[in-house]
């Protein structure tokens, strides 16, 4: 098992990898979002809980094809499949991998992000943890959008159209949360819930995810 | 007899072929006669004659409802009793589901106009029928994206199973998110004085039009996709020899 | 003594239809077992079910748990990792130690710091090879174990496969290539081949339930 995590965080590193790609399309999609509406600071404040949260699930949705698909075309994960491995582990390992390079990043960089759309400065820690909490779930659910197309040569596309749906009740609490700390309410609900659903998420996804594998690798 | 005998092909053919003309007659009729009666309606002292686009609206939002619902049943029955016509009906009811969604959305949409002042509104309710509606297009896009029916069937029951707990999920947040204009339930066991009778019995007959509608369309689809699934092995087997 | 596979009325199954039905052979430590058959009978199919990735239609297969190891047409690489990592990675997967034992039998002892990527298609091969002495594991399905190997790399892997069975290992081999080792058994898959469908059988999938 960890010998798995530390390859894929590896091999995400290393050249090719694709590591930091998340974060600089991060970048500019929350750089675009000025320039589409315009530099006034206060509407800029206003949207940004909600700009940075869909960022933030559109990068993690970028590298999502990889967990899977790359170990499907060189026939690893029929190897892994055959090794001692119990696949439900593979599936939880591989989406904290991705979440490592992708999620993480992506919490520690959002305050950044959030200074250049004006993040009032209340908000920053309510920012930072709703994003801690909720990217894990966005990982995992990713992990399950992979698993299900990975036998698709175009799956791509469709990974989006299955997996967003599934983001959103995250996306409402985690957004939620931010922007009642912007208006300077109690944060703990929606960030009870969004935990709720990150935990529940991680418990049970990982069966729905490798019962979606072994149907693809048949 | 019992009723695992219609997962075999043969006998579901043979029976939904003998039931299908009643079932396209009484849809017919009743769906005719309940938005006939519904139109004939007076009109409501504060609803105006916008009103009678209930008649549509409530039996298709019930429907694209209970058609996830039937799908999931189905996609349980394929998932642990590997029933191949269940697997099919579900594959066949998600299209119509979705138009069924569509059209209490739209329908959702042209009442919203007069009665809000807006076409479209974030409302708790609207917003789940449109996750719904994405739930339908993934289910439908990711049958479509496999040649190999047996994959096929079971990763969309994998979806149906997962996409149930989170379109549930994402109505509970949706009411979180947005307290919402939408009035309540238009009927509901408990208090069934909402609706004045003049109102409800077309409604009833409507509801009960939509419901045989869905099943006449779900047998002709699932006898086509039957059909296809026979085509599918006849040419198979041509090619392995 | 005991056999390490025995696999009894076996009936597997690709694109929905039977490929083949009715295959019993056992397999005891020490031999290796070479299927036979014209391209498209179902050998790889075959293999993939011993190897648990798909299911099994009709029959048993009875062997130890986690007793094989697969090696099918793909090897499993990874582009960016040197020789020495992948094999350190699967042999760390599989519970095992030391990879220089492997890396010295496959003759990959030059190669062993080049990243993946820069090796030819024979070389990756002895790679994914190397990877089956790493398991650990007592029988070796191996699905066309040859292919782009050179005939020197092939007497190599003849030997390694030779130790293997003399160390108590066994495997099954689907190939057309003759290893060299006379003493493997040999199973022609034709008659083996399944005919029509019969009623009140478990269709195998929605091609055989609609038929």
């Amino acid at each position: 098992m960890i010998a798995l995590l530390m390859r894929d965080l590896r091999l995400a590193t290393r050249a090719g990898g694709g590591f930091g790609l998340a974060l600089a399309f991060f970048l500019i999609v929350v750089s675009l979002v000025p320039f589409g509406i315009g530099p006034q600071g206060g509407t800029l404040s206003l949207i940004a809980p909600g700009i940075l949260w869909v960022g933030a699930l559109l990068s993690c949705l970028l590298s999502l094809d990889r967990i899977f698909a790359l170990d499907h075309e060189d026939g690893s994960l029929d190897l892994i499949a055959t090794s001692p491995l119990p696949l439900e582990g593979v599936v939880a390992i591989k989406s904290l991998a991705h979440w490592l390079t992708t999620g993480l990043p992506l919490v520690l960089a959002a305050p950044v992000f959030g200074l250049l759309l004006h993040l009032p400065g209340q908000a920053y820690g309510t920012l930072m943890l709703s994003l801690l909490i909720g990217t894990p779930a966005l990982s995992m659910l990713g992990a399950f959008g992979a698993a299900v197309t990975v036998g698709l040569r175009r799956g791509g596309l469709l990974l989006s159209l299955l997996v967003l749906p599934l983001y959103i009740p995250t996306l409402i609490f985690g957004a939620e949360a931010v922007r009642r700390s912007v208006a300077g309410g109690a944060i703990a609900t929606p960030l009870v819930f969004q935990a709720a659903i990150t935990l529940g998420v991680l418990a049970l996804v990982p069966f729905a995810a490798a019962g979606a594998l072994r149907i693809n690798l048949r | 007899m019992s009723i695992w005998e219609y997962a075999n092909p043969t006998k579901f053919m043979r029976t939904s072929g003998a039931v299908l003309p009643w079932v396209v007659t009484l849809a017919v009729l009743c769906c005719v006669t309940g938005i006939a009666w519904g139109f004939l309606t007076p009109e409501d002292y504060r609803q105006g004659s916008t009103v009678k686009i209930i008649f549509l609206h409530v039996p298709a939002a019930l429907m694209a409802i209970n058609i996830w619902l039937m799908m999931l049943a189905a996609s349980l029955i394929w998932l642990v009793r590997r029933h191949h016509v269940s697997a099919l009906a579900a594959k066949a009811a998600a299209p119509i589901g979705a138009v069924m969604t569509l059209i209490a959305l739209v329908t959702g949409a042209v009442w919203g106009q007069p009665m809000w002042g807006t076409w479209w509104e974030w409302d708790p309710r609207l917003t789940s029928f449109l996750v719904l509606f994405f739930f339908y297009l993934g289910y439908i896009a990711l049958w479509s994206a496999f040649e190999d029916a047996d994959s096929a069937a079971d990763l969309t029951g994998v979806l149906c199973l997962v996409g149930s707990v989170f379109a549930l999920l994402s109505r509970y947040a949706a009411f979180f998110w947005n307290q919402g204009l939408h009035q309540g339930a238009s009927l509901s066991v408990q208090s069934g004085e909402r609706m004045s009778a003049v109102y409800r019995y077309p409604l009833y007959l409507c509801m009960l039009g939509f419901f045989l509608l869905f099943l006449a369309l779900l047998l002709i689809r699932t006898r086509t996709e039957i059909r296809r699934r026979r085509l599918a092995a006849l040419l198979a087997r041509e090619n392995r020899t | 003594m005991n056999p390490l596979v025995a696999v009894q009325g076996l009936a597997v199954a690709r694109g929905g239809l039977r490929a083949l039905e009715g295959v019993s052979f056992t397999l005891s430590a020490g031999q290796a077992l070479v299927l036979r058959g014209p391209n498209g009978i179902g050998k790889t199919t075959l293999l993939r079910c011993l190897a648990g990735l798909q299911p099994v239609i009709e029959g048993d297969i009875a062997a130890a748990p986690e007793s094989h190891a697969y090696a099918g047409h793909l090897d499993g690489l990874k582009p960016a990792l040197t020789v020495t990592e992948n094999l350190r990675f699967w042999a760390s997967v599989f519970g095992q130690g030391g990879v220089g034992d492997a890396i010295a039998r496959m003759n990959l002892g030059p190669l062993a710091a080049r990243p993946a990527h820069m090796l030819s298609a024979g070389q990756k091969r002895r790679l994914g090879l190397a990877r089956l002495l790493v398991t650990g594991r007592p029988v070796w399905l191996l699905d066309e174990p040859t292919v782009s190997l050179d005939s020197a790399s092939v007497a190599l892997f003849a030997d390694v496969l030779r130790g293997h069975l003399a160390a108590g290992g066994a495997a099954v081999i689907a190939t057309h290539i003759d290893l060299g080792l006379p003493e493997a058994q040999l199973l022609d898959l034709a008659p083996f081949r399944a005919g029509p469908t019969r009623r009140g059988t478990r269709a195998a999938g929605f091609n055989e339930a609609f038929a």
